[in-house]
């Protein structure tokens, strides 16, 4: 009776797959997406989310592309509503990052990734070990040798509060160099622009900070990276050094993806991923691509979970041995 | 250079970008009109448009909208003390009460040349020094802004009535307490939020102004009707004179200038912003202000109407400098514009002005061409926009009211921060009742914020050290002048006590 009942549910859900990989193959597009952004104008997830859309809609991979920012409470605002209004969110997606999983670790909103459809990651940023273009810094290992000396002396600054993101990388950089990543004197600033004018003043002498946000400022000369979290040096920029080519093991990819409301369906999942699958290849997704310094990230559905999951325990970790958990 | 400024003034005058200039200031205005709606709300509006548009082209349509923002934001902090961004908050303080004096276009015309200066003169100091103002921008650490807050924190007493400063402290301190609200910025735990998700954010600084000014304003308008019949005497043709006489003139060019260049380069520091600018450039016309005049503060002083006024548009001008030549946004705003510079592959910085010398300087010398298109969009229009107040008033409160609510709305979309406003609003008109200041609250939760922020930075960077106070001339020279700001009136009651004690003996003798 039972494995009657399982055989023929897992026919019906073949039977059902095939027939929603029949009707997207027809429709050749997505009639409509509307983007939640959880924070305001100009930040990275709205420039994620506009950019994104842009180029689904200049491709005609999505008829009609739409935005609604809608900060608060960390992101914790758009994420109850998106729960909350579940139903009537069926062609919505709410773009996120790394900071989903810390906020909910520390507390700051009571749901996690798990509340909701994890859709998938698109791009990805790592982080950077950043100096002045005049500090005596000129690669990572001096910088290791005066931590040794005197932890206190080198002192990070980064463009969000203690124990969010920018701390955590940070932290979790000297613990790769084996030290006790609770020395890591981390100087907290309220925007990314504001830790980098207090590294340019010479306030602080490293900052912590993505890629993508000092790849083009080291281009002009105003800034050198020293590291990077990166598994292997990147095509977009062959001269900065990765911490793993140092010794140093630490791996950090802070992705940015999307989220679709909790219970979406297995077509639009499969939709939503032939869509971003069909983007990357697109001239117009490089250009913009570049042109922010994000770099390709595609996980989707399951993979994607499971990163999460990944990333959770990693950061968890972590905050469990600075002492936030 | 010569050749990029020339090469920049090529662009500006290409008739497209004249058209963007004139587009920018016209919508800038009117959203920034609307109570509540900013240069970042209509910056935000704008940026779809942008998107077609060539860098230049792109960049001054959206300088024109911010500081076309900035300055019809003042037009309703004007007329119905409902501040149009947060720069224009402390417009209202003594522009409000010059409206209700009846001298509503004179106030509006003020406000506009006051603009009209305070922009024309950082555009002009930015075509001469924008690349070496780099370096200012980059000369304030955490320790000098401290400083620089509690140099602005000392001039509470300007924001005080007579006899009121003991009130006026207590209610800094209050907003001092109510800027604590919210993640904290340092170590990033909730403070005092109740397990409110709508807390988390803390307060904004603009629905605190507009719940104690608007809508306090117009709640209690309704609770004692018979106070505004001075507004309805005065006839429209007053309330719709401009004229400004050739004493106030002189007495007001020095004020207007002082200030745009304070706020100029308040607004050059990536730490500050036009807000601060503003309240700064209050404070100091105030303790400088001969005395009878320092009195008039308040209520309805031309001074500091001026004052702020042309310091928020310098300001808004100013904070070019960190965005164009080091690529660091200093507010919301400029973060939007370098936002959409990057999407246009442009990316600010020192190279911008040798790689893209036509984009850096056609968005200067725009800002020029702007402020006289301002000029000659609004003054025309103040005798119209002023005898709003002639309306009568059971329609005009219900419409304050409407636009304070929907413009607060508009900006977080969050309808808890519609009753957060309410009720903020019905405890400011029992703070108004008590007759205790509202300005100070606003100054002591908008300093409040940045000041602990620093401080704390301060305090890690000197693992823990109070040496960071004495280490730094910057640092040193803020810090004195607050102290002596404070101690200074107190020294001086104390002295003349003094002096007089003696006589007194010898009068009873």
């Amino acid at each position: 009776m039972l494995n009657n009942i399982k055989k023929c549910l897992s026919y019906s859900i073949i039977a059902a797959s095939i027939a929603t990989l029949s009707t997207t193959a027809l429709a050749a597009d997505l009639a409509e997406l509307h983007f939640i952004i959880p924070g305001g104008a100009g930040g990275g997830w709205d420039m994620t989310a506009r950019g994104t859309g842009d180029v689904l809609m200049k491709e005609d991979l999505v008829d009609q592309v739409s935005f609604q920012n809608l900060s608060g409470g960390g992101g914790g605002k758009a994420i109850a509503h998106l729960i909350e209004t579940a139903e009537r969110q069926e062609d919505t997606l709410m773009v996120n990052s790394t900071p989903i999983v810390i906020r909910s670790l520390s507390g700051i909103f009571p749901n996690s990734f798990r509340d909701l459809t994890p859709v998938a990651s698109t791009i990805a940023d790592f982080g950077a070990m950043v100096v002045a273009a005049d500090s005596k810094y000129t690669d990572w290992q001096q910088v290791v040798a005066d931590f040794k000396k005197d932890p206190k002396a080198v002192k990070i600054g980064g463009g969000s509060a203690r124990g969010s993101m920018d701390h955590l990388v940070a932290a979790a950089v000297f613990k790769g160099e084996g030290f006790d990543p609770r020395q890591v004197r981390y100087i907290a600033y309220d925007a990314g622009g504001k830790a980098m004018a207090g590294l340019l003043s010479g306030e602080t002498p490293i900052l912590s900070t993505g890629l993508g946000e000092v790849l083009e400022m080291s281009k002009s000369g105003l800034v050198r990276i020293l590291a990077i979290t990166a598994p292997e040096r990147l095509a977009a920029a062959p001269n900065v050094p990765t911490l793993t080519e140092m010794g140093n093991e630490t791996v950090f990819a802070n992705w940015r993806g999307f989220f679709a409301a909790p219970g979406a369906s297995k077509e639009k999942l499969a939709a939503w991923d032939k869509a971003f699958t069909a983007m990357y290849k697109t001239d117009q997704w490089a250009t913009v691509r570049d042109r922010n310094g994000w770099i390709d990230n595609y996980k989707a559905d399951q993979d994607f979970y499971k990163f999460l999951e990944e990333q959770e325990e990693q950061m968890g970790d972590l905050m469990r041995e600075l002492g936030f958990l | 250079m010569i050749d990029g400024i020339l090469a920049g003034l090529y662009t500006v005058m290409l008739p497209t970008n004249l058209m963007m200039v004139v587009i920018g200031c016209f919508v800038g205005t009117f959203i920034g009109m609307l109570p509540g709606l900013g240069p970042i709300s209509a910056i935000a509006l704008m940026i779809p448009i942008t998107y077609g548009l060539e860098p230049s082209s792109g960049m001054i349509l959206m300088a024109g909208v911010y500081y076309g923002a900035v300055f019809g934001g003042s037009t309703s902090s004007i007329l119905i003390n409902a501040p149009g961004c947060s720069s224009t908050v402390v417009t209202a303080f003594d522009g409000y009460p010059m409206a209700q004096k009846g001298q509503a276009g004179k106030a509006l015309a003020l406000a506009a040349y006051s603009s009209f200066t305070g922009g024309t003169l950082s555009a002009i100091m930015l075509l001469i020094a924008a690349p070496a103002l780099a370096k200012v921008s980059l000369s304030f650490q955490s320790t000098d802004y401290f400083a620089l807050m509690l140099v602005g924190l000392s001039a509470v007493a300007a924001f005080a009535g007579k006899g009121q400063v003991l009130k006026a402290w207590m209610m800094t301190i209050l907003g001092l307490i109510l800027a604590t609200v919210g993640i904290d910025k340092g170590i990033g735990v909730p403070r005092f939020t109740f397990g409110l998700t709508d807390l988390l954010d803390g307060f904004s600084f603009l629905l605190l102004a507009m719940a104690t000014f608007a809508l306090g304003e117009t709640l209690m308008g309704i609770l004692k009707p018979a106070d505004t019949s001075a507004t309805e005497q005065s006839s429209i043709t007053d309330l719709g004179s401009m004229k400004v006489t050739k004493e106030e003139f002189k007495e007001l060019a020095p004020v207007s200038i002082r200030s745009s260049i304070l706020g100029f380069f308040v607004g050059v520091l990536p730490g500050a912003g036009a807000t601060i600018a503003a309240f700064l450039s209050y404070g100091l016309e105030r303790n400088i202000a001969p005395k009878d005049k320092r009195e008039e503060f308040g209520k309805g002083s031309m001074r500091g109407l001026v004052a702020p006024e042309s310091a928020n548009n310098a300001a808004s001008s100013g904070s070019f400098v960190p965005l164009l030549t080091l690529g660091i946004p200093g507010s919301g705003t400029t973060a939007i514009m370098l936002g959409a510079l990057i999407s246009y592959g442009v990316q600010p910085g020192p190279r911008l002005y040798i790689d893209n010398p036509e984009i850096f300087w056609s968005v200067i010398i725009s800002m020029y061409v702007g402020n006289i298109v301002l000029m000659v969009l609004n003054l025309p229009l103040i005798p119209y926009i002023s005898k709003l107040l002639a309306v009568p008033r059971t329609v005009l409160l219900p419409m304050i009211i409407f636009f304070s609510i929907t413009g607060v709305y508009l900006v977080s979309f969050n309808t808890m921060d519609v009753f957060i406003m309410i009720a903020v609003a019905v405890i400011a008109i029992f703070l108004r009742l008590a007759s205790f200041p509202l300005a100070p609250l606003l100054l002591g939760f908008i300093l409040g914020g940045l000041m602990e922020e620093n401080l704390r930075r301060s305090l890690m960077l000197s693992d823990g050290s109070l040496s960071f106070l004495w280490e730094r001339p910057i640092t040193l020279g803020f810090s004195l002048t607050a102290v002596l700001v404070i101690v200074a009136p107190i020294l001086l009651t104390l002295f003349n006590k003094y002096r007089n004690r003696p006589l007194k003996m010898q009068e009873s003798n």
